[in-house]
């Protein structure tokens, strides 16, 4: 097992409005607190296809672009709320790269934390390996 | 209420084509912080992928509330990454329907294919309906 990362990431209110409109996922517990709170949430909260593509960007960089990475799958586990100030929250992403299989293509396990506790549960990508080496 | 148990199996209408542009796919890399490439960002398919779910969440006769509904799990599997020029359909099936506790789990499969119909990426995505009404 080799080591990946760690990657950070910071998350403010507007990576979410960017998000929204780039995704076309336009609910509105990603960009209102009234609706959010009223559906028994503490805020915000961002998409978790965003926190997904965010650790999918850790994992395209660790697998040498994009088009290596064969699957990508997580369990949204957690939320994560977005405070509405400059400084957002951050979400630090770590990877376990595990034993080329003899098809050339390696397992990641992911792990994604924010705030001290896990937002993204089984975490796991396959991706297709450049290089000899592991 | 709960969803009907006759969604299982049930495969939606493939969504109209389409057509990606370089613009959007610069547009979702600048969203989620990457240089813009010719390839899409793994995660770009639920773009194509998200219209279908909403032909599911949307439709009367699946019966779903949609304030009830959360997304619980996604995956993709990739055979080659979505370029500029693609003409992209989504067609969703209805997987698995399993009903505990007051909750429906759907797990959907949505298989993500070209203008020629060759398969570009399989999306799977679990979307769990809280089928009572909690009060709060």
């Amino acid at each position: 097992m080799t080591g990946l990362g760690p990657a950070r990431f910071r998350v403010t209110r507007a990576d979410l409005v960017r998000y929204a409109g780039a995704s076309g996922d336009f609910n509105p517990i990603h960009w209102s607190d009234r609706v959010a709170t009223s559906v028994g949430l503490p805020g915000v909260i961002a998409h978790g296809m965003f926190t997904m593509a965010l650790a999918g960007r850790a994992v395209s960089e660790w697998a040498g672009g994009a088009a290596n990475i064969v699957e990508y799958g997580v369990r949204f586990s957690r939320p994560v709320v977005v405070p509405d100030d400059e400084s957002g929250v951050e979400i630090e992403v770590t990877g376990e790269l595990g034993e080329t299989s003899d098809d050339g293509t390696a397992p990641i396990t992911v792990t994604c934390v924010c705030d001290g506790q896990q937002v993204l549960g089984m975490a796991k990508a396959v991706v297709r390996r450049t290089d000899p080496v592991a | 209420m709960a969803v009907s148990p006759e969604l299982a199996g049930r495969t939606f209408p493939p969504t109209a084509p389409y057509a990606v542009s370089a613009a959007k796919i610069r547009e979702f890399a600048l969203a989620i912080g990457v240089e813009p490439a010719e390839d899409a960002p793994p995660t770009f398919p639920i773009v194509v992928a998200f219209a279908a779910m909403q032909q599911l969440m949307h439709d009367p006769e699946v019966g779903i509330e949609l304030h009830n509904v959360v997304h619980r799990d996604q995956r993709f599997v990739q055979v080659r990454p979505i370029r500029a020029g693609d003409a992209l359909t989504a067609t969703l099936t209805v997987e698995t329907l399993r009903q505990a506790a007051g909750t429906d789990l759907i797990g959907t499969r949505t298989e993500v294919t070209d203008a020629s119909g060759e398969l570009v990426t399989t999306a799977y995505a679990t979307l769990a309906h809280r089928a009572t009404e909690v009060s709060v």
